[in-house]
């Protein structure tokens, strides 16, 4: 199975994004470098909006992300609630 | 007072669809084919334009109240930078070679990158695409501007970010990549988009802008991160347009599959020589490194490029024609570029170097195969040459393929020891190349590329006739200060001076 | 197709011999010596006698090599354009066919200080 991955820069902001992140993918890897958190996956990373809000203790709109947001790979599917990158291989 | 109204917010969907889609009409008194005249002659064929689909669903307003926030972040970093004197935290001001590249070749590629997107929304009869275009227009003269403005701060301080304009033109290494932005928006929409939303934003700026942006945090260098970051947040939308266009082509007519395949082999190729000198940035120019070129290869390379490749393979899609000789160059490309640019570097508005032996040693231990083997007795003897008063200038101007510009440094994908000697005859003229990728580019459209403005045989006609002095003051370079080698240059001591006095009471 | 455009299209070639005030260019590299990074690029008119390229713009750029010295020109390996070739030292480089933009390429075999074996 492939790998995907997200990468953010790490800061405040994505503290409680990153933390979210490995709860709901108990399978990806965080690699941390310098100013920026990158996390792969394989076959699939899924980015839920109620678990970030849980972490974050506020309303959380997941086009936030694009803030923060420096690369990604994989098929995006993107809703109200849920952001998911996945390879079809 | 009027009774407040819960009103139900849009979701994402139905949001999407009220702000694309919905905002497109039909055309009446002109025929659509008037309207949209350059859809057509590529032979790609689209039977339903609402099938295309952004996958992150971004509308203009959600655009610009995100692109606003990045726009505080990115001045708050900036102020702070050039108020408390940023440019002493740098490891070392050698570091400043790699941002004066950038600053030369990859920004101006970012203006160029804003007017094709301009172009291409407006050529496109879909609303969702045009939508997408739109904003990629202005990310991309967004990044322009944030990156000039970020590095106006060291121009205050070091040589060679003066005339970037100029440099940006006229000099000779700007030219491989202003002609491959030339290449792309030349081209008909929807090669623009596999040129540059596909092959350079999806499968190769992740080797630019990740590991790059991430050096330039290792090395103090705040403002790179700060322009390099805030232009890689969009990125990711940029690269999700360029997977939905290809997987869109794609899905919409099995015809559109082989031209879909000649462009991914041949802008592949293209950006593959573009961003190889990242690849020198990365494994010379970092005081401090990351990583190595070849391990940032093998993420963002072979992974992700191998799964990318893998799972477009549903429509019918092999890897890119030149991807086997891309992987064979790998080990020797920072190398054979560096040793260019050293020999050549009185003619670069930039400084370079020899690698310290600590720089050789790491060099060795990251490419085990090659650098002992091939390159290490090029730099000791290089170094010699140094130590004897006689540095080593190369005045042999040099020999630049006719595609993608650069110097043909490369050498046989199976012989590291032999240069790489492409030619092909076009109408009695001789044309040359430095890989077998570029040849196939040329042998595919010899009338676009017979035009091309190379600079080193320019040097020979009007207006400079071959007059080395004149050339550089064309180029706005001044000599003994923007060039030659970091040791001895003003920039060396004056950021030591400086840093002397930042750090003492003297 | 030469282009794809939306009609015919003719590219005019910008680096033909005639812009080059009555020189012409000729690129000579020295196969498997890589301190020169890329083929050189030479501008000469083409009544220049090939011994004149040799011993002056050729020679004056090689002596970086520790090879350049225990080159013997009578015993170099020539190619133009790839092939195996022999010039005539005293002829101009006309006279010997080497056209505008040819490649020559030279090989001193046993003359290798910096280069791995293959």
């Amino acid at each position: 199975m492939s790998t995907v991955f997200i990468a953010l820069q790490a800061n405040e902001e994505t503290r409680p994004i990153i933390e979210a992140i490995e709860i709901d993918n108990p399978q990806a890897v965080v690699n941390r470098q310098p100013a920026m958190v990158k996390i792969d996956a394989q076959g699939q990373l899924v980015i839920r909006k109620s678990t970030i809000e849980e972490q974050l203790g506020r309303d959380f709109d997941l086009q936030e992300l694009h803030i923060n947001l420096i690369s990604l790979t994989g098929n995006v599917v993107e809703d109200d609630e849920t952001l998911t990158l996945s390879w079809n291989s | 007072m009027d009774m407040k109204v819960a009103k139900k917010k849009l979701g994402l969907k139905e949001k999407y669809r009220a702000l694309t889609r919905d905002l497109g009409w039909d055309t009446t008194y002109q025929t659509k084919d008037a309207v949209f005249p350059y859809v057509g002659y590529e032979g790609i064929k689209i039977h339903d334009w609402d099938k295309w689909e952004d996958p992150f669903r971004l509308t203009m307003d959600a655009y610009w109240k995100y692109q606003a926030e990045k726009e505080r972040k990115f001045y708050a970093i900036i102020d702070a930078h050039a108020q408390n004197n940023g440019h002493l935290n740098l490891t070392d001001a050698r570091y400043l070679s790699a941002l004066k590249i950038f600053l030369q070749a990859i920004s101006p590629g970012e203006y160029a990158a804003h007017k094709g997107f301009a172009r291409a929304g407006r050529e496109f009869p879909g609303v969702g695409t045009q939508v997408a275009c739109q904003m990629q227009a202005i990310d991309e003269i967004r990044h322009a501007q944030t990156q000039i403005h970020a590095m106006s701060n060291y121009n205050r301080y070091y040589n060679g970010f003066h005339a970037f304009a100029d440099t940006r033109d006229r000099i000779w290494y700007t030219s491989v990549a202003r002609s491959f932005f030339d290449d792309a928006m030349s081209a008909g929409p929807f090669e623009f988009m596999i040129a540059i939303g596909f092959s350079f934003e999806y499968v190769l700026t992740n080797l630019l802008f990740v590991p790059f942006m991430s050096g330039a945090a290792y090395n103090g260098d705040m403002a790179t991160v700060t322009f390099g970051f805030s232009a890689q947040s969009d990125e990711a939308r940029h690269m999700t347009l360029g997977l939905e266009c290809i997987k869109f082509m794609l899905e919409q007519d099995p015809d559109n599959l082989p031209i879909v395949q000649n462009w991914i082999d041949k802008w592949f190729w293209r950006g593959f020589r573009v961003l190889g000198l990242v690849s020198t940035m990365m494994d010379y120019m970092l005081p401090k490194r990351v990583m190595s070129w070849r391990e940032a290869w093998d993420i963002y390379g072979v992974e992700n490029g191998g799964a990318l490749f893998k799972d477009l393979a549903r429509y019918g899609i092999k890897p890119p024609k030149g991807w086997d000789d891309a992987e064979k160059a790998i080990d020797h490309m920072s190398h054979q570029f560096m040793l260019g640019l050293y020999q050549w570097s009185f003619g670069t508005a930039f400084h370079s170097w020899i690698p310290s032996e600590d720089d050789m040693n790491w060099l060795s231990a990251k490419y085990p195969d090659t650098f002992d083997k091939y390159y290490r007795p090029r730099w000791k003897h290089i170094k010699k040459l140094a130590d004897a008063g006689t540095p080593f200038k190369n005045y042999g101007l040099a020999k630049l393929c006719q595609c993608c510009q650069l110097p043909t440094v490369f050498t046989e994908p199976d012989d590291p020891t032999l240069t790489c000697h492409r030619e092909t005859v076009y109408k009695g003229q001789k044309y040359h190349f430095c890989s077998d990728g570029c040849q196939h580019v040329f042998e595919n459209e010899p009338e676009k590329y017979v035009q091309a403005w190379l600079p080193m045989p320019q040097l020979f006609q009007e207006p400079i006739n071959g007059d080395l002095g004149a050339w550089m003051e064309w180029v706005s370079l001044r000599d003994g200060k923007d060039n030659g080698d970091y040791a001895g240059s003003e920039d060396q001591q004056n950021f030591e001076a400086w840093r002397g006095l930042a750090t003492t009471n003297q | 197709m030469t282009v794809a455009a939306i009609r015919e299209y003719i590219g005019v070639p910008r680096d033909s011999v005639e812009n080059f005030g009555g020189k012409q260019i000729v690129y000579a590299s020295w196969d498997r010596h890589l301190l020169f990074a890329a083929p050189f690029l030479l501008c000469l008119p083409p009544e220049t006698r090939f011994r004149d390229l040799v011993d002056g713009p050729l020679t004056a750029l090689l002596q970086a090599d520790p090879d350049a010295a225990a080159i013997d020109w009578t015993k170099v390996e020539w190619l133009k354009d790839n092939q195996p070739w022999t010039p005539d030292f005293d002829a101009s480089l006309a006279a010997n066919g080497i056209g505008h933009k040819d490649q020559l390429r030279f090989r001193t075999p046993g003359l290798n200080s910096l280069s791995a074996a293959a």
